[in-house]
């Protein structure tokens, strides 16, 4: 093996611990680390997961969820004033008055208006985003989308897999629908027209993927998100499907019944409020990666400020789950520009090990993320085995030149573009040189509460994606998020179209705003904080922040 | 930022301002105080939002770059591109067929290809942009979708084409023409769904949902692993 001489990437305090990882890769091959017992999962998860950490969390105050435990950064925005007041809003001129109104343009609102539109005419449809159409977390996805369709795999034990990863945690109504819905989704992907990853006989290429008893993960290189989102997106365009980019929803509107009948818009070129009535009205808002929960980088997107569960919170909608917060086990440590960002669990599928700073195994490369995260954080900060950057993050290296040794030269070109592409513009070749990880603030595993036909537990809102909770429990296994959106996104806009037949909707209010500020008053919650927040906040110095509250 | 705190000067659409050295252009803009509304996403180089185009001090060359993956240089003139104007051109990709003449029907305007390679220059994904402009001349089907895969369509590569063509737009007819009409649906997919509608895994799916937790855990741990 070529011995490199110097690191251009890495920081000269580094090379000494990169030579050793170089010297122990060849007695590495082959070798993995055991998989630990649901005993030692669950003592690492409390001792090193930050979900288990003290202090991290106060229960909520109001609402139907009073007393659930959050992080103090949900809770934050949960225990806000609403954004807007009612005497700010004219709620007597209509400016949009549609069948069904979708909130979110990712991968679940693209796939609801879709669906919608095979059931309703396309002008009783609208479709607003916060940003850009297609900007989402969906779009980022990288490592794939899990499906059971190898011979020796079935529905039956992506089931298991799912309900394991999820702590037993997971509403098993809707995994069930996920699993037995997977194959149906590829399909539709396909027909629409897909690139999914084949093997040389033509057969779909199937990975494995942390906690997956199977090889399951079917993948578009590691540009999956970007590709279905795409395509998707290309779809809905040429549909000529009513749509609002740049305008975000501020607050639901309800009628005298207290059922959902449309959104509060504002405008973010022109911040200009439109009322959008509607007979249903879809959430597909994603996450709260930009929340940064306990000071961690994140790997989301802009947008993902944890909007939609303060918009169904106001309306009275039930939440759940959410006290567990998903940290990717691999998120960039090194170089400082990309701290944060997602490294693909498909870069361990395919044989990248994590190892510490001596150059060690220490964890089977894929435990479910949560356990796999846990890992990582105890290695560096029990053990103080991490390697730590001029900034003081500290991280472990993941051996990426392992994934060209065991697959052949060509594959981390071939399947990770996007991977060597983002190192390679800070010098570092991932096919020679390891990459410094550390957990990243990844994904909400719980959100609003819905039921198989997507309904959230207020008439008339919907609930699809990340927003959602219960088909991931506690913890969220790779490539079943991008499942999720279009399993739950097309069962959204069925549903949504179809409820929007026959119902009557009356006239819009904002009497649940306050509703809202009556709970706060009556739970003594002074602040000044408002919500949604929309934007998260990096001005100035705020550019410059990593405070991971860890010890 | 950096250790030694080195700060660099950058023009953003002209204003002057002092941003620490080592921060991406997206970085150093909200330190310098902006709010971004657009020309911002992924902030990780997947959904191309952040076209930009700048030229540095003492350079006659006007480069292009994600803000989000590009470090800021010292004298740095900086302007957001956040939207292409580009009219989306519409298909059914139902009707759609892979002839060697669909893209040419589609976006005539590709004829007009002066293979000056100004559009693979200003790729920030380092594409070979115009090598498949060519190969859509030539009705190429697979060589376009291939060499167009990782496009995030940020459309920088249309906004410096000479010949006014929409790369990107071409790109993304050819990917799901390649898709739908050559490679065609998998059969271990057909098989499948035709195996989830006769109600093969539903009695097995329903016995897990009963168990209990304790129950569903056994099975859990129990279930063989072979990946």
């Amino acid at each position: 093996m070529m011995r490199m001489e110097e690191y251009p990437g890495y920081p000269e305090e580094m090379w000494d611990s990169l030579r050793m990882v170089e010297e122990t890769r060849d007695e590495r091959i082959g070798k993995v680390y055991p998989r630990m017992s649901e005993e030692e999962r669950e003592r690492i998860l409390r001792e090193w997961h930050p979900d288990y950490k003290q202090g991290a969390k106060r229960p909520l105050r109001i609402g139907p969820n009073k007393g659930m435990m959050l992080p103090h950064e949900v809770a934050d925005i949960l225990e806000a004033h609403p954004l807007i007041t009612p005497d700010m809003i004219d709620l007597s001129e209509i400016d949009f008055d549609v069948d069904v109104l979708i909130i979110g343009a990712g991968g679940a609102g693209l796939s609801a208006a879709l669906i919608a539109s095979e059931h309703v005419d396309k002008e009783g449809i609208l479709l607003v985003q916060k940003l850009r159409l297609g900007d989402s977390n969906s779009k980022m996805s990288q490592g794939g989308i899990q499906a059971a369709l190898g011979p020796d795999d079935s529905p039956v034990l992506h089931f298991l897999d799912i309900v394991g990863g999820g702590h037993f945690a997971n509403n098993t109504e809707l995994v069930e629908i996920l699993v037995k819905e997977a194959p149906d989704v590829i399909r539709w992907h396909q027909s629409l027209g897909v690139i999914y990853d084949r093997n040389p006989d033509g057969s779909i290429k199937l990975s494995p993927g942390g906690g997956t008893c199977r090889r399951r993960m079917l993948s578009c290189k590691d540009y999956t998100g970007l590709e279905i989102t795409r395509v998707l997106l290309d779809e809905f365009l040429n549909r000529e499907i009513p749509y609002l980019e740049f305008t975000c929803a501020v607050e639901l509107l309800t009628d005298d019944s207290g059922q959902v009948v449309g959104s509060v818009l504002y405008d973010l070129d022109s911040d200009e409020y439109l009322i959008a009535r509607a007979k249903s009205t879809i959430l597909a808002t994603g996450g709260y990666g930009r929340l940064h929960i306990q000071g961690f980088e994140t790997t989301n997107h802009y947008g993902a400020t944890g909007d939609g569960i303060v918009l169904a919170y106001h309306v009275g909608a039930e939440l759940r789950d959410l006290d567990a917060t998903q940290y990717h086990p691999t998120g960039a440590a090194w170089p400082e520009q990309i701290v944060g960002q997602l490294c693909t669990e498909k870069l361990r599928g395919r044989g990248a090990q994590p190892v510490n700073r001596l150059g060690e195994l220490f964890v089977n490369p894929l435990e479910p993320r949560d356990v796999e995260a846990a890992a990582i954080i105890r290695e560096c900060y029990g053990r103080e085995l991490g390697v730590t950057t001029p900034t003081g993050m500290r991280g472990v290296w993941l051996d990426t030149p392992l994934i060209d040794i065991i697959n052949g030269e060509g594959t981390i070109e071939r399947e990770f573009a996007a991977m060597y592409r983002t190192f390679k513009r800070f010098d570092i070749d991932i096919r020679k040189e390891p990459i410094l990880v550390f957990p990243t603030l990844h994904y909400q595993n719980g959100g609003v509460v819905i039921n198989a036909r997507c309904e959230t537990t207020v008439p008339g809102l919907y609930a699809a994606g990340e927003v959602s909770g219960g088909v991931h429990g506690k913890n969220r296994l790779m490539g079943n998020s991008q499942l999720e959106l279009y399993v739950f996104g097309r069962r959204a806009g069925r549903f949504a179209a179809e409820r929007a037949k026959s119902v009557n909707v009356g006239k819009p209010t904002l009497k649940h705003v306050e509703r809202y500020e009556r709970w706060l008053r009556e739970a003594g919650i002074e602040t000044d904080r408002r919500s949604p927040i929309l934007l998260p906040e990096y001005r100035g110095k705020k550019t410059l922040e990593h405070h991971i509250r860890l010890l | 930022m950096e250790k030694e705190g080195k700060m660099v000067t950058i023009y953003v659409m002209g204003k002057k301002h002092r941003v620490p050295a080592g921060l991406t252009i997206m970085k150093a803009m909200e330190y310098a105080g902006y709010q971004l509304r657009r020309g911002v996403g992924c902030r990780g180089g997947f959904c191309g939002a952040c076209a930009t185009l700048y030229r540095v001090k003492g350079s006659y060359k006007l480069q292009a770059a994600l803000a989000c993956q590009k470090v800021v240089e010292d004298g740095m003139y900086i302007a957001q591109i956040p939207f292409t104007p580009a009219e989306k051109k519409l298909y059914n990709m139902e009707e759609v067929k892979p002839s060697p003449n669909v893209f040419v029907e589609h976006f005539p305007e590709i004829t007009r290809c002066l293979s000056c390679n100004t559009c693979t220059k200003a790729c920030p994904q380092d594409l070979m942009v115009m090598d498949y402009v060519q190969a859509a001349l030539r009705g190429d089907v697979e060589k376009v979708a291939e060499l167009s895969f990782d496009c995030i369509a940020c459309g920088l590569c249309a906004i410096r084409c000479p010949a006014e063509i929409v790369p990107y737009q071409v790109a993304q007819l050819a990917r799901r023409i390649y898709s739908k009409y050559i490679l065609g649906l998998s059969e271990e997919v057909e098989r499948r769904v035709a195996e989830v509608e006769e109600g093969r895994f539903d009695g097995e799916l329903e016995q897990l949902r009963e168990l209990s937790p304790e129950e569903l855990r056994k099975r859990y741990e129990s279930r063989e692993i072979r990946v």
